[in-house]
């Protein structure tokens, strides 16, 4: 469990304090897989060095499984720093290592390890991250994706218990990053690992975080379960991203809205209600006709999930109301 | 054939085999010691310079300004003030030996330079990576900043070497030894100008193969 209990940082610059991240609380379970999404400059990469305090807090305690981490001396610091994994946006391989040499680095690095289990361990890990066939090829013979999968196994390396992802697929096409998350997603399962995730795009969040903290000028704005966030976005800047991922242009959406009959309500349907055929059901039942605006099926992590804009004309609304929220669908009216 | 010989009938072979052994010697031994020298203390400008591991502005500045008082004097003066020290290390500051010093207090921080400024090439990235594995200041420098730079570096030697080359012709002014000493001795004071030709086209050929040597190596250690 990765506890911040008021961890504040700022950066001087010219004798002046410059705050990158406020005064935050924060809990990430032990096992789970939590997101930061916030713009470049919102903080959140200073947030995920903090943890393995490649950034040094200027105020507030860190506790990881209970203990301080904070006042760590040199030693106690490096054999902390073994137990959390890194990855990167530039995924910062050696050049001029292997892939199997980079990947025996930080188990090298930590001077534990005997020749026969490092050699062990790196055939284990190519195995993981399928690329058993590359193992005496140079980074720059590796695309993408590749270069990323050497840098998941190398954080695993030395078994950490907790993985931080620093916009890990901030430069990987959209196929490359699916497959990536599904590796991460993979390893958190398999290996009861923590991730902790920074990223910019909502969409990654949605597909492998259980939770999310959305960042905007060194705050939290708004954190909670990804579905809950995601679906029901309270603040600004975290509607921003929703609408950003769904490739929903506001004003478009403002102008259909305008131009719709009826009252207009948003339905969210979660879980299996998503595949019920509960639409026609209701319309029948409360005497409404309906027009579908915008609708999209999709999934969060490994659960589907809807969310349908209607506008209803005529009937009894409370009827359809509570028939919906009867059918665990949650209804929004939005005119 | 006869007109070679008639044109370059003051040149004595044996005499510019030896000299040209001698260059050999001096740059040789001036390099080893200015890579030996050179390379801890660009490691350490490195190290102390400005948000680096180890920052020290302290130390930088001094280290710094050792470095370009060194720098700065033109090799030709260096060569005469490093005389009373020469001759207090080694005994001498004429031949072969007497021109190392002064080579290596020309070539050291040249070198130191070169090889800060090609640490400072490596990705910042790799050294926070490094730093996150939980690696100290030691193993980030030998695990990964030196391997990182080592194209760069050798780049550097190669640099180096060819500037010795330089230097070392011109500590012939001092008695130095070598090839320069017989460009001076007998091309320039002795208006033998067929020696100085001969002198001057090795002296080519040592930087060309020198050149091409570092050029191999730089693209044999390179991954990028």
């Amino acid at each position: 469990m990765i506890v911040f209990d008021q961890v504040q940082k700022s950066y001087q610059v010219g004798g002046r304090a410059i705050p990158a991240l406020h005064p935050t609380d924060l809990t990430i379970e032990t096992g789970e897989v939590f997101g930061i999404v916030g713009h470049s400059g919102a903080g959140k990469s200073t947030l995920v060095r903090l943890i393995n305090l490649l950034e040094r807090p200027t105020g507030g305690r860190i506790l990881i499984d209970g203990e301080t981490i904070n006042d760590y001396g040199s030693a106690d610091l490096r054999a902390f720093r073994r137990k959390v994994g890194m990855i990167f946006q530039h995924f910062n391989l050696l050049s001029s290592k292997t892939v199997a040499e980079n990947i025996a680095f930080p188990m090298k690095l930590a001077g534990i390890y005997s020749k026969s289990e490092i050699t062990e361990r790196v055939q284990e890990l190519l195995a993981r991250v399928s690329l058993s066939d590359h193992a005496n090829k140079y980074p720059s013979q590796l695309s993408g994706g590749q270069k990323q999968r050497v840098g998941i196994a190398r954080a695993l390396a030395c078994r950490p218990t907790i993985l931080l992802c620093d916009e890990a697929t901030s430069a990987l096409d959209p196929q490359t990053t699916q497959s990536v998350l599904k590796l991460l997603a993979d390893i958190n399962r398999e290996l009861g690992l923590t991730i902790v995730l920074i990223t910019h795009e909502m969409d990654v969040v949605r597909r492998v975080c259980d939770r999310v903290a959305v960042m905007d000028a060194g705050r939290v704005v708004e954190m909670g379960p990804v579905s809950d966030v995601f679906l029901h976005p309270q603040h600004p800047t975290t509607r921003d991203f929703v609408f950003e991922s769904e490739s929903i242009d506001r004003d478009e959406l403002q102008e259909d809205l305008s131009k719709a009959e009826g009252r207009i309500l948003r339905l969210t349907f979660k879980g299996d209600a998503t595949y019920k055929p509960l639409l026609g059901r209701v319309a029948r039942e409360a005497g409404v006709d309906f027009s579908i605006l915008s609708g999209r099926i999709d999934h969060i992590k490994d659960r589907p999930y809807g969310q349908l804009t209607l506008s209803l004309v005529g009937g009894d609304l409370d009827v359809a109301m509570s028939a919906f929220e009867a059918a665990d669908v949650h209804v929004e009216v939005l005119r | 054939m006869e007109l070679l010989t008639e044109l370059l009938s003051n040149v004595d072979w044996p005499e510019i085999g030896w000299a040209s052994w001698d260059t050999l010697v001096m740059v040789g031994m001036s390099l080893l010691f200015s890579v030996v020298i050179g390379l801890p203390i660009g490691v350490l400008l490195f190290l102390t310079g400005k948000r680096q591991l180890l920052e020290q502005p302290v130390a930088y500045a001094v280290l710094s300004f050792v470095v370009n008082v060194l720098r700065s004097v033109p090799f030709i003066i260096l060569l005469i003030v490093m005389i009373p020290f020469t001759v207090m290390l080694i005994g001498t500051s004429l031949g072969v030996a007497g021109a190392i010093p002064p080579l290596v207090a020309g070539g050291a921080p040249f070198f130191a330079r070169l090889v800060e400024t090609s640490l400072r090439e490596v990705d910042r990235g790799i050294i926070e990576a490094t730093q996150a594995m939980g690696a100290s200041v030691k193993q980030i420098v030998f695990g990964a900043l030196l391997p990182e730079a080592l194209p760069g570096i050798i780049a550097g030697i190669t640099v180096t070497a060819i500037t010795l080359v330089s230097y070392a012709a011109m500590s012939g002014v001092i008695g130095g030894g070598g090839l320069g000493d017989l460009a001076i001795r007998f091309g320039y004071q002795r208006f033998q100008t067929d020696v100085m030709v001969i002198t001057v086209a090795l002296l080519v050929i040592f930087v060309q193969v020198l050149q091409m040597v570092g050029d191999r190596l730089v693209l044999y250690f390179s991954r990028k």
